[in-house]
Protein backbone atom coordinates (compact mmCIF):
# COMPACT_ATOMS: atom_id res chain seq x y z
CA UNK A 1 0.00 0.00 0.00
CA UNK A 2 1.30 3.38 -0.96
CA UNK A 3 1.69 5.30 2.29
CA UNK A 4 0.96 8.67 0.69
CA UNK A 5 -2.23 7.30 -0.82
CA UNK A 6 -3.23 5.93 2.53
CA UNK A 7 -2.49 9.19 4.30
CA UNK A 8 -4.44 11.17 1.71
CA UNK A 9 -7.58 9.39 2.96
CA UNK A 10 -7.02 10.59 6.54
CA UNK A 11 -9.07 13.80 6.51
CA UNK A 12 -12.04 12.19 4.77
CA UNK A 13 -12.12 9.29 7.20
CA UNK A 14 -11.82 11.66 10.12
CA UNK A 15 -14.69 13.83 8.96
CA UNK A 16 -16.89 10.77 8.49
CA UNK A 17 -16.35 9.90 12.15
CA UNK A 18 -17.04 13.45 13.26
CA UNK A 19 -20.24 13.57 11.22
CA UNK A 20 -21.34 10.34 12.86
CA UNK A 21 -21.12 12.13 16.17
CA UNK A 22 -17.64 11.36 17.45
CA UNK A 23 -15.90 14.28 19.11
CA UNK A 24 -12.90 15.53 17.21
CA UNK A 25 -10.19 14.54 19.69
CA UNK A 26 -11.39 10.96 20.09
CA UNK A 27 -12.07 10.59 16.37
CA UNK A 28 -8.57 11.80 15.58
CA UNK A 29 -7.05 9.24 17.94
CA UNK A 30 -9.15 6.49 16.39
CA UNK A 31 -8.12 7.41 12.84
CA UNK A 32 -4.48 7.47 13.87
CA UNK A 33 -4.85 3.94 15.28
CA UNK A 34 -6.58 2.77 12.11
CA UNK A 35 -3.75 4.20 9.99
CA UNK A 36 -1.15 2.45 12.08
CA UNK A 37 -3.10 -0.78 11.77
CA UNK A 38 -3.44 -0.35 8.00
CA UNK A 39 0.31 0.13 7.67
CA UNK A 40 0.78 -3.04 9.68
CA UNK A 41 -1.74 -5.40 8.11
CA UNK A 42 -2.09 -4.25 4.52
CA UNK A 43 0.40 -6.17 2.44
CA UNK A 44 2.88 -4.07 0.52
CA UNK A 45 1.73 -4.21 -3.08
CA UNK A 46 4.06 -2.23 -5.34
CA UNK A 47 1.59 -0.82 -7.87
CA UNK A 48 -1.64 -1.39 -6.09
CA UNK A 49 -3.92 1.42 -5.08
CA UNK A 50 -7.61 2.02 -4.54
CA UNK A 51 -9.53 0.88 -7.56
CA UNK A 52 -6.71 -1.39 -8.56
CA UNK A 53 -8.20 -4.83 -9.04
CA UNK A 54 -5.14 -6.56 -7.62
CA UNK A 55 -5.34 -4.77 -4.34
CA UNK A 56 -6.44 -6.97 -1.46
CA UNK A 57 -8.32 -4.07 0.10
CA UNK A 58 -10.86 -3.03 -2.51
CA UNK A 59 -12.11 0.00 -0.67
CA UNK A 60 -9.32 1.41 1.51
CA UNK A 61 -11.43 4.33 2.66
CA UNK A 62 -14.32 2.10 3.67
CA UNK A 63 -11.88 -0.17 5.46
CA UNK A 64 -10.35 2.76 7.34
CA UNK A 65 -13.76 4.15 8.31
CA UNK A 66 -14.87 0.76 9.64
CA UNK A 67 -11.69 0.17 11.61
CA UNK A 68 -11.48 3.74 12.92
CA UNK A 69 -15.13 3.67 14.00
CA UNK A 70 -14.53 0.37 15.83
CA UNK A 71 -11.47 1.86 17.52
CA UNK A 72 -13.52 4.88 18.51
CA UNK A 73 -16.28 2.73 20.00
CA UNK A 74 -13.74 0.54 21.80
CA UNK A 75 -12.11 3.61 23.31
CA UNK A 76 -15.46 5.05 24.33
CA UNK A 77 -16.58 1.79 25.91
CA UNK A 78 -13.32 1.55 27.77
CA UNK A 79 -13.77 5.11 28.92
CA UNK A 80 -17.35 4.41 30.03
CA UNK A 81 -16.24 1.30 31.88
CA UNK A 82 -13.45 3.17 33.52
CA UNK A 83 -15.88 5.73 34.85
CA UNK A 84 -18.10 2.89 36.07
CA UNK A 85 -21.00 4.20 34.11
CA UNK A 86 -23.79 2.01 33.05
CA UNK A 87 -22.91 0.41 29.82
CA UNK A 88 -24.68 2.09 26.99
CA UNK A 89 -25.04 0.22 23.78
CA UNK A 90 -23.71 2.28 20.96
CA UNK A 91 -25.74 2.25 17.85
CA UNK A 92 -23.30 1.61 15.10
CA UNK A 93 -24.42 3.00 11.74
CA UNK A 94 -25.00 0.42 9.08
CA UNK A 95 -21.70 -0.27 7.36
CA UNK A 96 -21.65 0.96 3.81
CA UNK A 97 -19.81 3.26 1.48
CA UNK A 98 -18.71 6.47 3.18
CA UNK A 99 -20.44 9.54 1.76
CA UNK A 100 -18.59 11.05 -1.18
CA UNK A 101 -18.97 14.62 0.10
CA UNK A 102 -16.32 15.49 2.60
CA UNK A 103 -15.63 18.40 4.85
CA UNK A 104 -11.90 18.09 4.75
CA UNK A 105 -11.84 21.85 4.41
CA UNK A 106 -13.37 22.23 7.87
CA UNK A 107 -10.64 20.02 9.19
CA UNK A 108 -7.99 22.34 7.75
CA UNK A 109 -9.64 25.30 9.46
CA UNK A 110 -9.90 23.49 12.77
CA UNK A 111 -6.26 22.39 12.76
CA UNK A 112 -5.09 25.91 11.92
CA UNK A 113 -7.47 27.56 14.38
CA UNK A 114 -6.21 30.98 15.55
CA UNK A 115 -6.36 29.84 19.20
CA UNK A 116 -3.48 27.44 18.49
CA UNK A 117 0.18 28.38 18.57
CA UNK A 118 1.95 27.95 15.22
CA UNK A 119 3.86 24.87 16.46
CA UNK A 120 0.64 23.25 17.69
CA UNK A 121 -1.25 24.05 14.50
CA UNK A 122 1.56 22.57 12.42
CA UNK A 123 1.64 19.36 14.47
CA UNK A 124 -2.13 18.93 14.48
CA UNK A 125 -2.39 19.59 10.75
CA UNK A 126 0.32 17.05 9.96
CA UNK A 127 -1.41 14.42 12.06
CA UNK A 128 -5.13 15.01 11.45
CA UNK A 129 -4.95 16.21 7.84
CA UNK A 130 -1.64 14.72 6.74
CA UNK A 131 -2.06 11.36 8.46
CA UNK A 132 1.49 11.32 9.78
CA UNK A 133 2.21 9.46 12.99
CA UNK A 134 3.26 11.29 16.13
CA UNK A 135 6.65 9.60 15.85
CA UNK A 136 7.19 10.88 12.31
CA UNK A 137 6.22 14.42 13.28
CA UNK A 138 8.45 14.31 16.36
CA UNK A 139 11.41 13.19 14.28
CA UNK A 140 10.79 15.86 11.69
CA UNK A 141 10.99 18.57 14.35
CA UNK A 142 13.69 16.94 16.49
CA UNK A 143 11.69 16.68 19.69
CA UNK A 144 10.98 13.60 21.81
CA UNK A 145 7.90 11.65 20.77
CA UNK A 146 6.28 12.17 24.20
CA UNK A 147 6.68 15.94 23.82
CA UNK A 148 5.05 15.88 20.41
CA UNK A 149 2.23 13.66 21.69
CA UNK A 150 1.55 16.19 24.46
CA UNK A 151 1.65 19.09 22.02
CA UNK A 152 -0.93 17.37 19.82
CA UNK A 153 -3.28 16.40 22.64
CA UNK A 154 -3.11 19.91 24.13
CA UNK A 155 -3.90 21.30 20.69
CA UNK A 156 -6.91 19.02 20.44
CA UNK A 157 -8.14 20.16 23.85
CA UNK A 158 -7.73 23.77 22.76
CA UNK A 159 -9.99 23.33 19.74
CA UNK A 160 -12.42 20.94 21.43
CA UNK A 161 -15.09 23.61 21.77
CA UNK A 162 -14.79 24.89 18.22
CA UNK A 163 -17.83 24.27 16.04
CA UNK A 164 -16.94 21.97 13.21
CA UNK A 165 -19.39 23.46 10.73
CA UNK A 166 -18.24 27.06 10.56
CA UNK A 167 -15.86 28.12 7.81
CA UNK A 168 -12.65 29.60 9.12
CA UNK A 169 -10.18 32.04 7.67
CA UNK A 170 -8.18 30.50 4.87
CA UNK A 171 -5.26 32.83 5.64
CA UNK A 172 -4.58 31.00 8.91
CA UNK A 173 -4.44 27.68 7.04
CA UNK A 174 -2.03 29.12 4.49
CA UNK A 175 0.31 30.36 7.22
CA UNK A 176 0.44 26.86 8.72
CA UNK A 177 1.13 25.20 5.37
CA UNK A 178 3.82 27.79 4.62
CA UNK A 179 5.51 26.92 7.92
CA UNK A 180 5.41 23.21 7.14
CA UNK A 181 7.02 23.88 3.77
CA UNK A 182 9.64 26.25 5.07
CA UNK A 183 10.75 24.78 8.39
CA UNK A 184 11.55 21.19 9.02
CA UNK A 185 14.64 19.27 9.81
CA UNK A 186 15.03 15.60 9.31
CA UNK A 187 13.45 12.22 9.71
CA UNK A 188 11.88 10.02 7.09
CA UNK A 189 9.24 12.54 6.04
CA UNK A 190 9.83 15.10 3.32
CA UNK A 191 7.99 18.05 4.87
CA UNK A 192 8.28 20.23 1.76
CA UNK A 193 6.64 17.53 -0.36
CA UNK A 194 4.06 16.98 2.36
CA UNK A 195 3.24 20.71 2.45
CA UNK A 196 2.79 20.69 -1.32
CA UNK A 197 0.51 17.65 -1.11
CA UNK A 198 -1.65 19.29 1.57
CA UNK A 199 -1.78 22.59 -0.33
CA UNK A 200 -2.81 20.80 -3.53
CA UNK A 201 -5.55 19.03 -1.58
CA UNK A 202 -6.67 22.39 -0.19
CA UNK A 203 -6.55 24.07 -3.60
CA UNK A 204 -8.81 21.34 -4.97
CA UNK A 205 -11.41 22.21 -2.33
CA UNK A 206 -11.33 25.97 -2.01
CA UNK A 207 -11.31 28.48 -4.80
CA UNK A 208 -9.06 31.26 -3.52
CA UNK A 209 -6.28 33.05 -5.42
CA UNK A 210 -3.99 33.07 -2.38
CA UNK A 211 -4.25 29.29 -2.02
CA UNK A 212 -3.20 29.06 -5.65
CA UNK A 213 -0.50 31.65 -4.95
CA UNK A 214 0.95 29.62 -2.10
CA UNK A 215 0.85 26.42 -4.15
CA UNK A 216 2.65 28.19 -7.01
CA UNK A 217 5.22 29.61 -4.57
CA UNK A 218 5.93 26.15 -3.15
CA UNK A 219 6.20 24.51 -6.57
CA UNK A 220 8.57 27.19 -7.87
CA UNK A 221 10.87 26.86 -4.86
CA UNK A 222 10.65 23.09 -4.80
CA UNK A 223 11.73 23.11 -8.46
CA UNK A 224 15.10 24.52 -7.41
CA UNK A 225 15.69 22.02 -4.65
CA UNK A 226 18.26 19.82 -6.39
CA UNK A 227 20.34 22.88 -7.30
CA UNK A 228 20.13 24.54 -3.89
CA UNK A 229 22.79 22.43 -2.16
CA UNK A 230 26.17 21.25 -3.36
CA UNK A 231 27.12 17.58 -3.07
CA UNK A 232 28.96 18.44 0.17
CA UNK A 233 25.75 19.87 1.63
CA UNK A 234 26.76 23.53 1.39
CA UNK A 235 24.26 26.16 0.26
CA UNK A 236 24.40 27.32 -3.36
CA UNK A 237 23.09 30.89 -3.77
CA UNK A 238 20.47 31.49 -6.46
CA UNK A 239 22.87 33.26 -8.81
CA UNK A 240 25.32 30.35 -8.74
CA UNK A 241 22.82 27.52 -9.11
CA UNK A 242 23.03 25.16 -12.08
CA UNK A 243 19.71 26.11 -13.66
CA UNK A 244 19.83 22.96 -15.77
CA UNK A 245 19.02 21.10 -12.58
CA UNK A 246 15.83 23.05 -11.94
CA UNK A 247 12.69 20.97 -12.39
CA UNK A 248 11.07 22.47 -15.50
CA UNK A 249 7.82 20.55 -15.07
CA UNK A 250 7.30 21.99 -11.57
CA UNK A 251 8.18 25.47 -12.84
CA UNK A 252 5.71 25.20 -15.72
CA UNK A 253 2.99 24.02 -13.35
CA UNK A 254 3.77 26.75 -10.81
CA UNK A 255 3.69 29.47 -13.44
CA UNK A 256 0.41 28.23 -14.92
CA UNK A 257 -1.23 28.17 -11.49
CA UNK A 258 0.15 31.63 -10.69
CA UNK A 259 -1.02 33.15 -13.96
CA UNK A 260 -4.54 31.84 -13.45
CA UNK A 261 -4.54 33.29 -9.93
CA UNK A 262 -3.16 36.69 -10.96
CA UNK A 263 -5.77 36.95 -13.72
CA UNK A 264 -8.44 37.15 -11.02
CA UNK A 265 -7.01 40.45 -9.84
CA UNK A 266 -7.11 39.73 -6.12
CA UNK A 267 -3.47 40.10 -5.28
CA UNK A 268 -2.08 38.80 -2.01
CA UNK A 269 1.33 38.25 -0.50
CA UNK A 270 1.73 34.64 -1.64
CA UNK A 271 0.91 35.52 -5.24
CA UNK A 272 3.42 38.37 -5.10
CA UNK A 273 6.11 36.12 -3.64
CA UNK A 274 5.34 33.49 -6.27
CA UNK A 275 5.61 36.15 -8.98
CA UNK A 276 9.14 36.95 -7.79
CA UNK A 277 10.04 33.24 -7.79
CA UNK A 278 8.55 32.95 -11.30
CA UNK A 279 10.70 35.80 -12.59
CA UNK A 280 13.80 34.01 -11.30
CA UNK A 281 12.57 30.77 -12.87
CA UNK A 282 12.08 32.59 -16.18
CA UNK A 283 15.73 33.62 -16.47
CA UNK A 284 17.83 31.01 -18.31
CA UNK A 285 20.94 32.58 -16.79
CA UNK A 286 21.24 34.68 -13.61
CA UNK A 287 22.40 37.70 -15.66
CA UNK A 288 19.14 37.64 -17.60
CA UNK A 289 16.98 38.09 -14.50
CA UNK A 290 14.39 40.84 -14.87
CA UNK A 291 15.36 42.72 -11.70
CA UNK A 292 13.32 45.81 -12.58
CA UNK A 293 10.12 43.77 -12.51
CA UNK A 294 11.29 42.01 -9.35
CA UNK A 295 11.71 45.38 -7.62
CA UNK A 296 8.16 46.26 -8.66
CA UNK A 297 6.88 43.05 -7.10
CA UNK A 298 8.81 43.81 -3.91
CA UNK A 299 7.09 47.21 -3.88
CA UNK A 300 3.75 45.40 -4.07
CA UNK A 301 4.83 43.03 -1.31
CA UNK A 302 5.92 45.94 0.89
CA UNK A 303 2.53 47.54 0.34
CA UNK A 304 0.74 44.27 1.19
CA UNK A 305 2.77 43.27 4.23
CA UNK A 306 4.80 46.25 5.44
CA UNK A 307 7.37 43.66 6.45
CA UNK A 308 10.93 44.89 7.07
CA UNK A 309 12.25 41.53 5.84
CA UNK A 310 10.58 42.20 2.50
CA UNK A 311 12.24 45.61 2.38
CA UNK A 312 15.59 43.96 3.07
CA UNK A 313 15.12 41.62 0.11
CA UNK A 314 13.97 44.58 -1.92
CA UNK A 315 17.30 46.29 -1.23
CA UNK A 316 19.08 43.31 -2.83
CA UNK A 317 16.83 43.56 -5.88
CA UNK A 318 17.39 47.33 -6.10
CA UNK A 319 21.13 46.64 -5.97
CA UNK A 320 20.80 44.36 -8.97
CA UNK A 321 18.43 46.62 -10.91
CA UNK A 322 20.05 50.02 -10.25
CA UNK A 323 23.52 49.16 -9.01
CA UNK A 324 25.00 48.40 -5.60
CA UNK A 325 25.05 52.07 -4.48
CA UNK A 326 21.28 52.26 -4.97
CA UNK A 327 20.95 49.00 -3.06
CA UNK A 328 23.03 50.36 -0.20
CA UNK A 329 20.91 53.52 -0.15
CA UNK A 330 17.76 51.38 0.14
CA UNK A 331 19.44 49.38 2.88
CA UNK A 332 20.41 52.52 4.80
CA UNK A 333 16.71 53.16 5.51
CA UNK A 334 16.39 49.87 7.37
CA UNK A 335 17.16 48.85 10.95
CA UNK A 336 20.63 47.28 11.10
CA UNK A 337 19.45 44.77 13.71
CA UNK A 338 17.21 43.00 11.16
CA UNK A 339 18.12 39.36 10.60
CA UNK A 340 20.46 38.99 7.59
CA UNK A 341 21.03 42.76 7.36
CA UNK A 342 24.80 42.29 7.62
CA UNK A 343 24.79 39.58 4.95
CA UNK A 344 22.89 41.83 2.52
CA UNK A 345 25.21 44.76 3.29
CA UNK A 346 28.25 42.52 2.72
CA UNK A 347 26.91 41.35 -0.62
CA UNK A 348 26.23 44.91 -1.82
CA UNK A 349 29.61 46.20 -0.63
CA UNK A 350 31.36 43.40 -2.50
CA UNK A 351 29.41 44.27 -5.67
CA UNK A 352 30.52 47.85 -5.09
CA UNK A 353 34.17 46.72 -5.00
CA UNK A 354 34.80 47.27 -1.29
CA UNK A 355 36.10 43.82 -0.43
CA UNK A 356 37.50 44.70 2.98
CA UNK A 357 34.16 46.06 4.23
CA UNK A 358 32.39 43.09 2.65
CA UNK A 359 34.70 40.61 4.43
CA UNK A 360 34.13 42.34 7.77
CA UNK A 361 30.35 42.32 7.28
CA UNK A 362 30.28 38.69 6.15
CA UNK A 363 32.14 37.77 9.34
CA UNK A 364 29.55 39.73 11.35
CA UNK A 365 26.76 38.00 9.41
CA UNK A 366 28.27 34.56 10.11
CA UNK A 367 28.38 35.45 13.80
CA UNK A 368 24.65 36.23 13.76
CA UNK A 369 23.45 33.58 11.30
CA UNK A 370 20.46 31.54 12.50
CA UNK A 371 21.51 28.11 11.21
CA UNK A 372 24.66 26.09 10.64
CA UNK A 373 24.30 25.95 6.85
CA UNK A 374 24.27 29.75 6.72
CA UNK A 375 27.13 30.04 9.23
CA UNK A 376 29.24 27.81 6.99
CA UNK A 377 28.17 29.59 3.82
CA UNK A 378 28.95 33.04 5.21
CA UNK A 379 32.27 31.89 6.69
CA UNK A 380 33.20 30.62 3.22
CA UNK A 381 32.47 34.09 1.84
CA UNK A 382 34.85 35.59 4.40
CA UNK A 383 37.50 33.04 3.42
CA UNK A 384 37.00 33.75 -0.29
CA UNK A 385 37.29 37.52 0.19
CA UNK A 386 40.31 37.21 2.50
CA UNK A 387 42.05 35.12 -0.15
CA UNK A 388 41.33 37.81 -2.74
CA UNK A 389 42.54 40.58 -0.41
CA UNK A 390 45.75 38.68 0.40
CA UNK A 391 46.47 38.12 -3.29
CA UNK A 392 46.13 41.85 -3.93
CA UNK A 393 48.39 42.87 -1.10
CA UNK A 394 51.86 43.81 -2.42
CA UNK A 395 54.58 41.52 -1.11
CA UNK B 1 26.57 1.88 28.04
CA UNK B 2 27.45 5.30 29.30
CA UNK B 3 26.73 8.71 27.87
CA UNK B 4 29.42 11.31 27.38
CA UNK B 5 29.34 14.91 26.31
CA UNK B 6 32.01 16.08 23.86
CA UNK B 7 32.02 19.80 24.44
CA UNK B 8 33.70 22.19 22.07
CA UNK B 9 34.44 25.43 23.88
CA UNK B 10 37.22 27.87 24.49
CA UNK B 11 37.51 28.05 28.24
CA UNK B 12 40.86 27.35 29.66
CA UNK B 13 42.16 24.83 27.15
CA UNK B 14 45.65 25.35 25.68
CA UNK B 15 45.73 26.61 22.10
CA UNK B 16 45.34 23.82 19.51
CA UNK B 17 48.30 22.88 17.29
CA UNK B 18 46.75 24.15 14.07
CA UNK B 19 45.38 27.38 15.48
CA UNK B 20 44.33 29.30 12.37
CA UNK B 21 40.82 30.88 12.65
CA UNK B 22 38.29 29.51 10.18
CA UNK B 23 37.87 32.86 8.43
CA UNK B 24 41.46 32.49 7.22
CA UNK B 25 40.98 29.04 5.74
CA UNK B 26 40.23 28.55 2.06
CA UNK B 27 36.63 27.74 1.12
CA UNK B 28 37.80 24.20 0.23
CA UNK B 29 39.32 23.74 3.68
CA UNK B 30 36.02 24.83 5.24
CA UNK B 31 34.14 22.32 3.10
CA UNK B 32 36.56 19.55 4.07
CA UNK B 33 36.08 20.40 7.75
CA UNK B 34 32.28 20.38 7.50
CA UNK B 35 32.38 17.09 5.61
CA UNK B 36 34.57 15.52 8.27
CA UNK B 37 32.14 16.54 11.01
CA UNK B 38 29.11 15.27 9.08
CA UNK B 39 30.81 11.98 8.22
CA UNK B 40 31.84 11.52 11.84
CA UNK B 41 28.25 11.92 13.08
CA UNK B 42 26.93 9.65 10.31
CA UNK B 43 29.45 6.95 11.21
CA UNK B 44 28.45 7.08 14.89
CA UNK B 45 24.80 6.77 13.88
CA UNK B 46 25.70 3.59 12.01
CA UNK B 47 27.56 2.13 15.00
CA UNK B 48 24.66 3.02 17.27
CA UNK B 49 26.70 5.39 19.42
CA UNK B 50 25.31 8.75 18.32
CA UNK B 51 22.81 10.49 20.59
CA UNK B 52 22.78 14.17 19.67
CA UNK B 53 24.89 16.86 18.12
CA UNK B 54 24.15 20.57 18.18
CA UNK B 55 25.88 23.78 17.23
CA UNK B 56 25.15 26.93 19.22
CA UNK B 57 24.83 30.51 18.06
CA UNK B 58 27.80 32.40 19.48
CA UNK B 59 25.71 35.03 21.24
CA UNK B 60 23.11 34.63 23.93
CA UNK B 61 21.80 36.46 26.97
CA UNK B 62 21.92 36.06 30.74
CA UNK B 63 18.50 35.77 32.34
CA UNK B 64 17.41 35.64 35.97
CA UNK B 65 14.25 35.79 38.09
CA UNK B 66 13.61 39.27 39.43
CA UNK B 67 10.87 38.72 41.98
CA UNK B 68 7.13 38.15 42.09
CA UNK B 69 5.16 39.86 39.33
CA UNK B 70 8.24 41.26 37.66
CA UNK B 71 9.54 40.26 34.26
CA UNK B 72 12.84 38.36 34.26
CA UNK B 73 16.00 40.44 34.05
CA UNK B 74 18.10 39.94 30.96
CA UNK B 75 21.66 41.00 30.44
CA UNK B 76 24.26 40.59 27.77
CA UNK B 77 25.09 39.31 25.25
CA UNK B 78 28.70 39.22 26.34
CA UNK B 79 30.63 38.15 23.29
CA UNK B 80 33.93 36.92 24.63
CA UNK B 81 35.65 34.42 22.43
CA UNK B 82 37.43 32.79 25.35
CA UNK B 83 34.08 31.93 26.88
CA UNK B 84 32.38 30.68 23.78
CA UNK B 85 30.68 27.30 23.66
CA UNK B 86 30.51 26.38 19.98
CA UNK B 87 28.58 23.14 20.24
CA UNK B 88 28.51 19.59 21.48
CA UNK B 89 28.01 15.98 20.62
CA UNK B 90 26.50 13.39 22.94
CA UNK B 91 27.62 9.80 22.50
CA UNK B 92 26.52 6.59 24.16
CA UNK B 93 29.44 4.16 24.32
CA UNK B 94 30.58 1.01 26.06
CA UNK B 95 33.58 2.43 27.84
CA UNK B 96 35.53 5.48 28.81
CA UNK B 97 38.30 4.29 26.48
CA UNK B 98 35.89 4.31 23.54
CA UNK B 99 34.76 7.84 24.45
CA UNK B 100 38.37 9.02 24.50
CA UNK B 101 39.03 7.33 21.17
CA UNK B 102 36.05 9.08 19.54
CA UNK B 103 36.90 12.46 21.05
CA UNK B 104 40.40 12.05 19.61
CA UNK B 105 38.96 11.37 16.17
CA UNK B 106 36.67 14.39 16.36
CA UNK B 107 39.62 16.55 17.38
CA UNK B 108 41.45 15.44 14.25
CA UNK B 109 38.98 17.36 12.03
CA UNK B 110 40.97 19.14 9.33
CA UNK B 111 41.62 22.88 9.47
CA UNK B 112 44.01 25.20 7.65
CA UNK B 113 46.15 23.41 5.08
CA UNK B 114 43.93 20.35 5.43
CA UNK B 115 45.89 19.42 8.59
CA UNK B 116 44.16 18.26 11.77
CA UNK B 117 43.31 21.10 14.15
CA UNK B 118 44.23 19.07 17.27
CA UNK B 119 41.45 21.00 18.95
CA UNK B 120 40.92 20.35 22.67
CA UNK B 121 37.49 18.90 23.42
CA UNK B 122 36.15 18.53 26.90
CA UNK B 123 34.91 15.00 27.66
CA UNK B 124 32.33 14.87 30.45
CA UNK B 125 30.42 11.78 31.60
CA UNK B 126 26.68 12.17 32.17
CA UNK B 127 25.37 11.48 35.65
CA UNK B 128 23.09 8.58 34.81
CA UNK B 129 20.17 6.95 36.60
CA UNK B 130 20.79 5.03 39.83
CA UNK B 131 21.12 1.30 39.20
CA UNK B 132 18.56 -1.11 40.61
CA UNK B 133 21.07 -3.54 42.04
CA UNK B 134 23.54 -1.83 44.30
CA UNK B 135 24.97 -4.56 46.49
Amino acid sequence: MNEILLRSLTPEVLTVLVRRGADFAAAEDAVQEALVEALRVWPAAPSAGPGDGEHPVRDPKGWLVTVAWRKFLDARRAEDARRRREERVESEPAPGPAPAVDDTLQLYFLCAHPSLTPASAVALTLRAVGGLTTRQIARAYLVPEATMAQRISRAKRTVSGVRFDRPGDVATVLRVLYLVFNEGYSGDVDLAAEAIRLTRQLAARVDHPEVAGLLALMLLHHARRAARTAPDGSLVPLAEQDRGRWDTALIAEGIAILQAALARDRLGEFQAQAAIAALHADAPRAEETDWVQIVEWYDELTRLTGSPVVRLNRAVAVGEADGPRAGLAALAELDASLPRHAAVAAYLHERDGDLATAARLYAEAAHKAPNLAEVNHLTRQVARLNALLNARRPR
Amino acid sequence: MAKYLLLKHYRGAPAPVNNVPMAQWTPEEISAHVKYMNDFAARLEKTGEFVDGQALAPEGAWVRYDGEGRPPVTDGPFAETKDLIAGWMVIDVDSYERAVELAGELSAAPGAGGKPIHEWLELRPFLGAAPTITE
